[in-house]
């Protein structure tokens, strides 16, 4: 523990700290550009100098080690002359166009320029120009702005882990670019945004739509995926504006993945926002009186086994509850929340990220089955790379070969290798006994399939039989890719006793045991199996679900309304209504009380305090938010014989996976250009 | 003899005569009302008046959508919508003043960067409607192709000074 005297005041940090970092944590300001927490240190752009006694010339305090007995000054004569000199030269070659800028009023440079600046330019001679680069449909560049941070090529090449940016030239012909002209293929070059200090690297959904200042901020979290990344949504009157990621140093750090931030723009298209009720074989609008009536005039008198309900991937825990008691009022049992049919057991360790997110920083040895958290959870992606990054980490994975931008080992392909393991005759199972803190990622790639049972209840024999679960250290983990399956689970949102799943309902319905099925937010499943049945569907978007429904009953999206969402280690997380939902759209779980009024099973609540109250009535976990309660390590999952065939991942485009970014313009033009990439690749080019 | 003094002035009417020659020496003096609307009084190149939109002698719109004005404006009469245009320079898309907000303070003059949005010369734009005192981007831009002579030699009059 070095201890130093910054500006006459003692200050004791942990060893290993910069100088910067102390007296960040002495509640003194240093600026600085280059530096980044969670970045290398690089030392390049020199606003962070300090006097330091015994030190002829100032010293970078970001590249400094915090070392006994050091006596630093930050705003002496000496180091104020230092930054007053850096930000000149900072400004000769940055150009004066703040007010066409889009960093303009978040903007470190502007800050520090009005703070540590001079307030007129010395410099008569030609600003330098740089040619604009080409980095894809999510980040505008205008790089004349560029003040060599380089803090996006240490993300790109530390974080991401594409080794696509870089420097090129030096001293005034120094810059950032892609070597070879092409899109960043990382799904996490969002951030370069975030990190970017200047101008240089910019939102391009974005552009020169709004003002930092103009823009109301809700805290929420994303639910694109299962991670429940935290963000911020900044909205204007009734728009998304845009989204950016929130500290949480258990989930996400302070990254967002680019479908959670630039899917939003899907919020404003193809939304449902009037009821629907198909006459004469067309969806036609109507009142909610009338969209009511007709449910109403089709269920009741309807014998409870001949009702579904099927809840989708971004439904929040409310709406589902509400569902669920409306359905077994009206006494159904068959309810799923398991859209792609995924074997997901009943006990808590066999579905939940039980490491969690945070606790992958100690783990050694991974093994992957039949998962891909590169496109199912960049986030979770990023975390394992940072820990690869820290030495003597050693990953496999059982599946088709996948790029997770560190080295994996490829054991096989499908669920015989895992039994092999199980079984001992595989040597990898070796490094995995000897590991401190093994874990084991299954995925829905690996469960989604008619043997998914048999395979979760052969990585449990796994598991045991290398010593993954032990004490204080659960190495068994189910990587979720869908935000509300967790949060069903927990509220047992899966077939009751005689109930049918997933699979079971569509069979009911093609053969026309099941005359009506409810769909909430669900588009993933096969609606041309739904033969004759009457569908309503509750969402907020003209998707699949929508298309087939006979009712449409408009809801609202993730932004819209207060919702709780369970990410995939079982975190309980608030989302909050940022804007209202457009036309006569409402809430959902507002949707199911008023519908459950015709129906004759008043739902017990009218406000979403008594709802909240039974959702922790029905699980106690409800009420402890943002906390992971540990699951008991118990038996799961069905012993049985295994099929053929390798493990099929479970999304293979990172940018369409769910009805708002399946509306999205941008992530169309991702889409568009990862297929450009794609193709460049399998072409005469190699 | 305050007594003789007074009966003097009041017996010889000196109170009514000098009030009459007090008018009467106005008769050869230059009035100082103006018979407007044929006249009009001279008015300072500082002068905030109607708000007009200004262009660059190419034509092209000086507004660059930087939001400055609408932040500043301590009546909220601004609003302002941007996007990319076309060729990629920022423009906006919507640029309205409520006229019936707006105070007249002359921030948004002072805080464009690219002396876009200006107050000119004109405070004769009285309307029928409450609705015509909502300017629109097109009724500014014609205002200020309309009063650019006069906006352009009032910015040159008080450059000096700023």
């Amino acid at each position: 523990m070095p201890k130093l005297t910054i500006n006459g005041q003692e200050v004791e940090v942990p060893a290993g700290t910069t100088v910067l970092q102390a007296c960040q944590s002495a509640g003194i300001e240093v600026p600085h550009f280059c530096f980044h927490e969670r970045l290398a240190i690089a030392g390049n752009c020199r606003m962070c100098l300090v006097e330091m006694e015994k030190s002829p010339k100032p010293v970078a305090s970001c590249a400094m080690p915090a070392a006994d007995g050091q006596v630093v000054k930050t705003d002496s004569a000496m180091a104020q002359r230092a930054r007053k000199g850096v930000m000149e030269f900072l400004l000769i070659n940055h150009p004066l166009d703040c007010p066409i800028c889009d960093q303009g009023g978040e903007c470190d440079l502007q800050d520090e320029a009005m703070a540590f600046g001079f307030d007129r330019g010395r410099f008569q001679e030609n600003k330098r120009a740089v040619k604009d680069k080409n980095f894809g449909p999510l980040i505008k560049t205008q790089m004349t702005r560029c003040i060599h941070c380089t803090r996006c090529v240490r993300f790109a090449t530390d974080v991401a882990g594409v080794s696509e940016l870089g420097a090129t030239g030096r001293g005034e012909n120094m810059e950032i670019g892609t070597y070879i002209e092409h899109a960043l293929t990382s799904e996490l070059s969002g951030n370069m945004i975030d990190l970017c200090p200047v101008g240089a690297l910019t939102s391009k959904p974005y552009a020169f739509v709004a003002r930092p200042w103009e823009l109301r901020k809700t805290e929420s979290v994303d639910v694109l995926d299962a991670v429940g990344a935290n963000i911020r949504i900044d909205t204007r009157g009734p728009e998304v504006l845009r989204v950016l990621p929130r500290l949480h140093e258990d989930v996400n750090e302070e990254w967002l993945g680019d479908k959670g931030r630039f899917a939003i723009d899907g919020l404003m298209k193809r939304r449902l926002d009037k009821p629907y009720v198909r006459v004469d074989g067309k969806l036609t609008p109507a009142s909610w009186a009338e969209a009511f009536t007709a449910i109403a005039a089709r269920i009741k008198g309807l014998d409870g086994s001949k009702i579904a309900g099927i809840a989708g991937d971004l439904v929040d825990a409310e709406s589902m509850l509400a569902l669920k008691d409306l359905l077994t009022g009206l006494g159904s049992t068959n309810l799923d929340c398991r859209q792609d049919g995924a074997k997901l057991p009943a006990e808590r360790a066999g579905y939940l990220f039980n490491t969690t997110i945070a606790g992958i920083d100690q783990a050694d040895v991974v093994l992957f089955v039949g998962t891909n958290p590169r496109l199912e959870a960049p986030l979770i992606n990023a975390r394992f790379r940072k820990r690869y990054l820290m030495g003597g980490f050693k990953a496999a994975a059982i599946g088709p070969s996948l790029d997770l931008t560190f080295p994996v080992v490829q054991l096989g392909e499908g669920p015989e290798v895992l039994a092999d393991l199980a079984d001992g005759n595989h040597t990898w199972i070796e490094t995995l006994k000897g590991a401190k803190h093994p874990m084991i990622v299954v995925g829905q790639g690996a469960l989604a399939r008619e043997d998914g049972a048999a395979v979760l209840a052969l990585a449990h024999r796994l598991a045991d039989a290398a010593g993954v679960v032990r004490d204080g250290w659960n190495g068994f983990n189910v990587l979720h890719t869908a935000a509300a399956r967790v949060g069903g689970l927990e509220l047992g949102f899966v077939p009751g006793a005689g109930g049918r799943d997933v699979a079971g309902i569509l069979d009911g319905a093609g053969s026309g045991s099941i005359e009506v099925v409810y769909l909430l937010g669900a588009d993933e499943i096969d609606t041309s199996k739904l033969g004759k049945a009457f569908v309503i569907y509750q969402g907020h978007h003209g998707d699949a679900g929508a298309a087939r429904a006979d009712v449409v009953l408009p809801g609202a999206a993730y932004t819209e309304k207060n919702g709780t969402y369970v990410n995939t280690e079982g975190r309980v997380q608030l989302g909050r209504l940022a804007t209202f939902p457009p036309g006569e759209a409402r809430e959902d779980w507002k949707i199911l009380r008023a519908l459950s009024d015709p129906l004759g099973h008043k739902l017990p609540y009218d406000n979403l305090a008594q709802l909240r109250q039974r959702l922790i009535e029905v699980n106690p976990r409800f009420a402890h938010v943002d906390e992971v309660v540990p699951a008991d390590w118990v038996a799961f999952g069905a012993a049985g014989p295994t099929g053929a065939g390798p493990f099929v991942y479970p999304i293979e485009n990172y940018y369409m996976t769910d009805p708002v970014s399946r509306s999205s313009p941008t992530m169309a033009a991702c889409t568009e250009s990862l297929r450009a990439t794609v193709s460049q690749k399998t072409g005469t080019n190699g | 003899m305050a007594f003789i003094d007074r009966g003097a002035r009041s017996f010889l009417l000196w109170e009514l005569l000098s009030g009459m020659a007090l008018s009467f020496s106005y008769m050869f003096k230059k009035p100082v009302t103006v018979n407007y609307p044929y006249e009009k009084g001279p008015l300072s190149p500082r002068f905030r008046g109607e708000h007009a939109l200004r262009r660059y002698a190419n034509g092209e719109e000086r507004c660059i959508a930087c939001k400055l004005c609408e932040a500043v404006c301590p009546a909220l009469a601004i609003t302002i919508e941007a996007e990319p245009r076309d060729d990629g320079s920022r423009r906006t898309t919507r640029y309205d003043i409520d006229m019936t907000k707006c105070i007249y303070c002359g921030l948004c003059q002072e805080a464009c960067p690219v002396d876009a949005i200006v107050e000119g010369p004109n405070f004769e734009f009285a309307t029928e409607t409450r609705e015509e005192l909502f300017y629109n981007k097109e009724k500014l831009l014609s205002n200020g192709d309309r009063w650019e002579y006069e906006i352009a030699q009032n910015l040159l009059a008080d450059a000096p000074y700023r």
